[in-house]
């Protein structure tokens, strides 16, 4: 009888010191992830409140001591949406053909890689494989390797200045990971959708816009949205092949800002922050249809 | 007849790609490495002691800079892995950088950068009363910032990567460990280090092959500053043909990677079959 009083009464200390050290380390668990948590945020968000802070001081005011703008002032973003200073004289027309390209890039991107993994996937071309891997072979010299005999093989097409050549650049470049994308995805839908769809005499054509497109139609976007942001996100060939302020894009223009220690900063920010928000809404508009894409290929397997 | 005519489709599906791919990727490789034949042009290169210190600068740009990315992405997968609502909420703010396009990014790191005027050494002076560095007059400090802005633009992209690898582990895995008694440290080396291996050997290497074509960051970044020292060959080889308009030597200079380049690739093909087994 006693034993067993002696026996509970030790277990239930026991349980005690173990309950307490499980509530310590609960404690400590979430003070470790508050602590990360903030890390976090204060990381990720650095550099984008370096831009509206620079962007919301009043011309000539940019350097100062302190960490918060004292008198913020949106001169600046009025400055670039009328076009006021003369460093974004064309700002709309820099924005205009950032938007071109993309969306120029995205298209053909879609275009090139649905058809051609239409054809390699569902007309079981023979030895189609090869297409694909060779296509991917286009990243084993990076891009930016290529920037200089690109530029010289633009100026024999008589493409110099000109925004299909940048076009072409980013076209090829994203459209190896089209075909990728899209053939893992094509696996999911049955060859039999095809098969029935030409015993009822429908060519090759009519199943790739009817049937083939609208079931890719997820791939399409992931892919789509990656094309997109590829092109507004990529600087060296735009800064290269693109020399007129008619011409250039929106990157090219902020780069410009760099080269004078006389620059408008408040404007350069404005403009980092103007051209940075279209991307941005469309990443969290498709984000979860994006991820579904990036991750097809990927990790699955 | 009808397989005639099936060919010709074929043919018309795939040929605007093959033009495509033929005259932007196979007539450049193909020009670039015409450009860079001569052997003279390597001799040039090795007695450039400009040369020399690019190659350690791209070395400790792509070792340091990928791995610390992988190795924090895969860390915070597991931290994003976890139910709590603010964390959910916490996911798309880390997403951020990635989201944002690089050119603004870079151009804002630079101006945090810059001097006592920058957001970085203003910081420094409120909080601690310290002067801080002129970062870009030290090829070592420099060169730490150009790595730091690449893993801030990058990290959110791989856990992502590594999140999704994660959730693809089937719950019961983690269950069975539960049973076992299994807590988070052995979980991780028994359970998440054995199962992501290979797809994160897969990212490793697209990314080291995607930073050592890295451009922009250090073009923007550091500008190369102080004084070309903290240039990789992505940028050396633009300064050469377009600043000092020697183009072969530069085509040259960015071919000398090629060697480093084919084997990551060829590593990652095989890593790419492995795929369909490991998971």
């Amino acid at each position: 009888m006693s034993t067993i009083t002696a026996e509970a009464r030790l277990s239930s200390r026991s349980v005690a010191r173990a309950s307490s050290a499980v509530r310590r380390r609960r404690y400590l668990n979430r003070l470790g992830t508050a602590v990360l948590s903030v890390a976090l945020v204060v990381w990720s968000l650095a550099p984008i409140y370096n831009m509206v802070l620079i962007s919301l001081e009043p011309e000539g005011d940019v350097f100062t001591d302190h960490i918060w703008p004292r008198v913020p002032s949106v001169e600046s973003f009025w400055g670039v949406l009328t076009q006021g200073h003369w460093y974004l004289e064309h700002f709309w027309r820099q924005f205009a053909n950032s938007l071109f390209i993309g969306a120029m890039v995205t298209f053909f991107a879609l275009l090139l890689g649905s058809l051609t993994s239409f054809a390699i996937g569902r007309m079981r071309v023979r030895h189609g494989w090869l297409v694909s891997n060779a296509a991917l072979l286009t990243y084993v010299i990076p891009a930016s390797f290529l920037a200089i005999p690109f530029y010289r093989i633009m100026q024999n097409y008589g493409l110099a200045n000109n925004p299909w050549s940048v076009i072409a650049a980013l076209v090829s470049f994203a459209t190896p990971y089209a075909i990728f994308v899209f053939q893992e995805y094509g696996r999911s839908i049955p060859i039999e959708v095809d098969e029935s769809a030409r015993i009822d005499g429908a060519s090759p054509p009519q199943i790739y816009l009817k049937i083939y497109l609208p079931l890719m139609a997820p791939a399409l976007v992931a892919v789509g949205t990656y094309a997109l942001l590829l092109a507004w996100n990529e600087y060296l060939y735009q800064f290269l092949l693109l020399s007129s302020k008619s011409s250039m894009t929106v990157p090219v223009a902020l780069a410009q800002f760099l080269s004078s220690d006389q620059s408008p900063w408040n404007y350069m920010m404005a403009t980092a922050i103007i051209y940075a928000i279209p991307p941005v809404v469309i990443y969290y508009a498709f984000r979860r249809r994006m991820a579904a894409g990036l991750t097809m290929g990927g990790v699955k397997g | 007849m009808l397989l005639g005519s099936e060919l010709t489709w074929t043919l018309a599906f795939v040929v605007p790609y093959v033009v495509v791919f033929i005259a932007f990727v196979v007539y450049p490789v193909a020009r670039g490495l015409w450009m860079a034949r001569d052997p003279s042009l390597y001799r040039a290169l090795l007695a450039d002691p400009l040369y020399a210190r690019t190659v350690v600068n791209t070395a400790l740009y792509v070792g340091l800079g990928v791995n610390v990315k992988m190795f924090l992405a895969l860390l915070l997968s597991g931290f994003f892995m976890r139910r709590r609502w603010w964390i959910r909420a916490l996911l798309p703010v880390f997403m951020l950088p990635w989201a944002l396009p690089s050119i603004p990014a870079f151009v804002s790191f630079h101006w945090m950068l810059i001097g006592e005027e920058g957001l970085v050494d203003r910081l420094l002076w409120v909080l601690f009363a310290l002067p801080g560095p002129l970062w870009f007059n030290n090829r070592w400090l420099a060169l730490a910032w150009n790595v730091v802005a690449a893993v801030w633009k990058w990290l959110p992209f791989w856990t992502l990567t590594f999140l999704a690898g994660r959730m693809a582990i089937p719950r019961d895995v983690y269950e069975a460990a539960d049973v076992d008694g299994a807590g988070g440290a052995r979980r991780f080396v028994h359970i998440v280090v054995p199962l992501l291996a290979n797809l994160y050997l897969v990212c490793t290497l697209l990314d080291t092959l995607w930073t050592v074509g890295d451009f922009t960051t250090v073009s923007l970044v550091s500008e190369g500053a102080p004084a070309y020292s903290t240039n990789v060959l992505a940028t050396l080889g633009f300064q050469y043909a377009f600043d000092a308009a020697q183009p072969a030597l530069g085509v040259a200079a960015v071919m000398t990677a090629l060697p480093v380049l084919v084997p990551v690739t060829v590593l990652l093909m095989r890593a790419l079959h492995l795929r369909q087994v490991q998971l």
